[in-house]
């Protein structure tokens, strides 16, 4: 049954168009220019995609000759791993990966915890004024962290928290979007389900845990790799909150490299760029169609 | 016997809630201590002096808006965060109906190159900017080897004053616009297919289809890619302080940005804080008109 429920998509109500349906642009089948057109536009937005990504990883690979030529050059001639090597050393690299990953670790499970469980608790538990509490969440959900980082700074620094991971973590460790996400998932879900569960005398936590969360897998796996992927790269937070080398994460730490090395020394900083960017591609190239697949549903739905 | 059972129910209510609280309760204390206290605290702190070293706090009432407000900067700051508010927003949704409308058909390896469309949404700002330098850069970068090989000169993107705007758009447009595109497409796609049969069986042009029937069915995409990428483009910090630092001479200098330097670098936590809520109200007036939008429920359906 389980089986069953896993496979119907609750984005799927009959009435939409499959995605690869030959229905261009106004309703018409795609006519041959219709096509030229469009393989056009692929090609241009890949390309302008593209620049960057090629600019930054030849960059990476070309000696300092040949990026300070007077005839810039487009490919690396001899192409060269010394500027990892050459970034790895002028930063404290080791500490700045250690840093990320405990903080996009600890940051990420508390969002998707609390986005299952408040979600869960939304959909599935009874409760007077069910409903002021979601309006609480709405209200969370218009307040970007930005507006409020000076009391959070100040609050922060009254517990002592400046310089720790407690400090990075905390303030950003709730979640509104994706419990709305998870919560328009979770709703979807057939109610026969949860009877049986309920009469098989589980309690919600058991019923949460061994029904609702296998089921949902999909939009909670969107969800945390949201998650990650938006802890991975926050700059503006840690960069207040941290205050020694011991304690900033990647982004902070190719900003500083930046600063240090600018102008001069392009491989070396492009080299650690890859550093920061090269982790979160891998992990997108892995998830990248459901995720993407989800996103889009949530928009369209939402 | 009628009492006992009501005395079961109670006590199962009680249960209920119980569990409720628990596992909404964590969320909800963070974001009471984290949001919702601090956004009043921050108006609180937007009418005070606040000395960083001692923690005193001092009562001032509107100084702090009136040393926003005559500060000769402050309406370049304003005007800034407009410009580039409203080009980013024209931009992304604009190029983004095209490249979605010009994608919504069968064409190979349509789903990987939606992928690749997609992929800078996920990658750092940070990381992003400091590669946009090095191809803005006016000697050794990647425009410059362009403009180079066509025989014209690069402008010093970031340090002409007429340039760095500009230039810092670029990015956040080129960050953006897969995102609107993988969103339209997905809007386009559900627009029921009968609605075009109809008015194909009616006889509408190319153009009467456009305008009656895939521009009202994309509207509610329309407007959640103008809310976000509004709302977004209020917080692009990571750009603006990699890229230019504001500069030069305050040329992108925007509402977010002017917070950090106050609040971080000058430790005024009071005029920090007058920011705070004037980008809290812009926020919120954006909020709102979505409200109201999403009660009008315009859409195809």
């Amino acid at each position: 049954m389980v089986e069953r429920i896993q496979r119907r998509k609750p984005t799927d109500d009959g009435r939409r168009t499959k995605a690869g349906d030959a229905f261009a642009v106004v309703g018409r089948p795609s006519s041959v220019v219709a096509q030229v057109a469009g393989y056009t536009a692929m090609a241009i937005v890949i390309i302008l995609i593209g620049i960057p990504v090629f600019w930054l990883v030849m960059g990476a690979l070309k000696t300092n000759r040949e990026i300070f030529s007077a005839n810039p050059q487009w490919l690396p001639l001899q192409p060269t791993f010394d500027n990892f090597v050459a970034a790895w050393n002028r930063a404290p690299f080791g500490r700045y990966y250690t840093n990320s990953l405990i903080t996009t670790v600890l940051g990420a499970s508390a969002e998707v915890v609390m986005a299952v469980t408040t979600a869960y608790a939304l959909v599935f538990v009874r409760f007077p004024k069910r409903d002021w509490v979601f309006a609480l969440l709405l209200i969370a959900l218009m307040v970007p962290e930005e507006v409020v980082i000076v009391p959070n700074y100040l609050t922060v620094a009254r517990w002592g928290l400046v310089n720790t991971y407690a400090g990075i973590v905390l303030p950003g460790a709730s979640i509104a979007f994706g419990t709305f996400l998870l919560r328009q998932y979770f709703r979807t879900l057939p109610f026969e389900l949860l009877d049986a569960a309920k009469v098989d005398g589980a309690g919600h936590i058991r019923t949460m845990i061994s029904i609702v969360v296998p089921t949902a897998l999909p939009a909670i796996a969107t969800t945390a790799l949201l998650s990650i992927v938006a802890k991975w790269n926050e700059y503006l937070w840690p960069l207040i909150v941290t205050s020694t080398q011991q304690m900033r994460t990647l982004p902070i730490g190719i900003a500083w490299l930046l600063d240090q090395e600018g102008n001069t020394e392009w491989g070396v900083v492009m080299a650690a760029t890859l550093f920061v960017v090269v982790p979160v591609v891998l992990v997108f190239l892995y998830a990248q169609r459901f995720v993407v697949d989800g996103i889009a549903a949530g928009a369209v739905k939402g | 016997m009628h009492i006992q059972r009501l005395d079961q129910r109670v006590r199962r209510d009680r249960r209920e809630w119980l569990t409720f609280i628990a596992l909404v309760g964590p969320n909800l204390l963070l974001f009471v201590i984290f949001t919702y206290a601090p956004l009043i605290n921050n108006f609180l702190l937007s009418f005070s002096d606040y000395k960083m070293l001692t923690g005193a706090r001092e009562w001032i009432g509107l100084q702090n808006y009136r040393d926003i407000f005559a500060d000769s900067q402050f309406g370049r700051i304003f005007g800034n965060t407009l410009v580039f508010l409203s080009a980013s927003v024209g931009l992304v949704i604009g190029l983004g109906l095209i490249t979605g409308l010009l994608l919504n058909q069968k064409l190979r390896f349509r789903n990987a190159a939606r992928s690749i469309l997609f992929s800078p949404t996920i990658l750092s700002g940070v990381a992003i900017s400091i590669v946009w330098i090095y191809i803005f850069d006016p000697r050794y970068g990647f425009l410059y080897t362009v403009l180079h090989a066509l025989g014209l000169s690069s402008p010093n993107w970031l340090t002409d004053p007429k340039w760095a705007m500009p230039a810092v758009i670029i990015v956040y447009v080129w960050k953006n616009l897969g995102y609107a595109t993988v969103i339209f497409i997905a809007g386009l796609q559900a627009i029921p297919k009968d609605l075009y049969e109809a008015a194909e069986v009616d006889g509408a042009s190319v153009w009467n289809r456009f305008v009656h029937i895939t521009l009202p069915g994309l509207s509610p995409i329309i407007f959640f890619l103008a809310i976000t990428t509004i709302l977004s483009s209020f917080q692009s910090f990571d750009i603006i302080n990699i890229m230019t630092k504001g500069g030069p001479i305050n040329a992108t200098n925007v509402l977010i940005f002017r917070l950090y330097e106050l609040g971080f670098t000058q430790f005024a936590i009071g005029r920090a804080a007058v920011i705070g809520v004037i980008l809290f109200a812009l926020m919120l007036i954006v909020t709102l008109l979505q409200v109201r939008y999403l009660e009008r429920k315009v859409n195809y359906g």
